[in-house]
């Protein structure tokens, strides 16, 4: 079974057409891929749909927005697959 | 329809948001200025206006599963199908199946009939956000009754 970063690696490259191997776990999603707010819409779908969660969206950004965390913490890949771990996790409990 | 305004949903005729699904009437008009360029001697419901009738219509279905809190704005059509011609007069049946909720975004499938054939469908992707502003928020509102959607998902529960 893929892990969870294998997956999210997997989606990103297909939905946004980026080559494999420029994926790396410390890849920033935004600032190293430079996957835009739509492209971030397909990748969101498609890892909600591959892990039957709804990732926060809205509550990652205001918590971005208000300066309580930095953007890495959500879009820095392995802290991504770490938050998605997190709900999957949730779900499961 | 009222093409040029945008209007495409006559009225809801049938709308169940706990099982994510909706369906409209809507009937092409018999004349409007749109024919006069598409096309010249051979009037047809443009494909965009299609799709934008089966946006509408996934997007009163989002409006009433989130009590018109929050606007869907139109993002993303993916595989979109124009299976054949809609002529003036032609009266569809459109329906809308909300396939993902997101946070911040909301996925449903589209599906036009008509004469009980199918002319077209598409996936439809919305940014789901706070309405702009007041107005609109008040324009969906008069909208919305015009359309029927049940009073009792006009407003937060």
């Amino acid at each position: 079974m893929a892990s969870t970063y294998e997956t999210v690696a997997g989606i990103i490259a297909d939905t946004c057409d980026i080559e494999p191997e420029k994926i790396t776990p410390d890849s920033h999603a935004i600032n190293d891929l430079g996957i835009d707010s739509l492209d971030f819409l397909d990748v969101a779908f498609a890892i909600d749909k591959a892990f039957g969660i709804k990732m926060p969206l809205e509550q990652w950004t205001q918590e971005v927005n208000e300066g309580k965390v930095s953007t890495d913490e959500y879009f820095v890949l392995k802290n991504l697959c770490a938050n998605i771990d997190k709900l999957v996790a949730a779900k499961a409990a | 329809m009222r093409l040029e305004y945008f209007q495409m949903v006559d009225r809801i005729t049938a709308l169940d948001v706990t099982a994510g699904q909706i369906q409209v009437a809507a009937r092409v008009p018999d004349q409007s200025p749109v024919f006069e360029g598409h096309f010249p001697g051979h009037p047809i419901l443009p494909g965009v206006l299609m799709i934008e009738t089966m946006a509408q219509t996934g997007g009163w279905l989002v409006l009433a599963k989130l009590r018109f809190t929050r606007m869907p704005f139109l993002m993303q059509v993916e595989k979109a199908k124009m299976r054949s011609f809609v002529e003036p007069g032609a009266a569809l049946e459109v329906s809308a199946t909300l396939v993902h909720e997101g946070s911040g975004y909301a996925v449903i499938n589209g599906l036009t009939r008509s004469g009980g054939k199918k002319v077209s469908e598409a996936e439809i992707r919305y940014g789901v956000v706070p309405f702009p502003n007041d107005t609109l928020r008040a324009a969906m509102l008069e909208t919305a009754r015009r359309v029927a959607v049940p009073e009792e998902l006009l407003h937060a529960a």
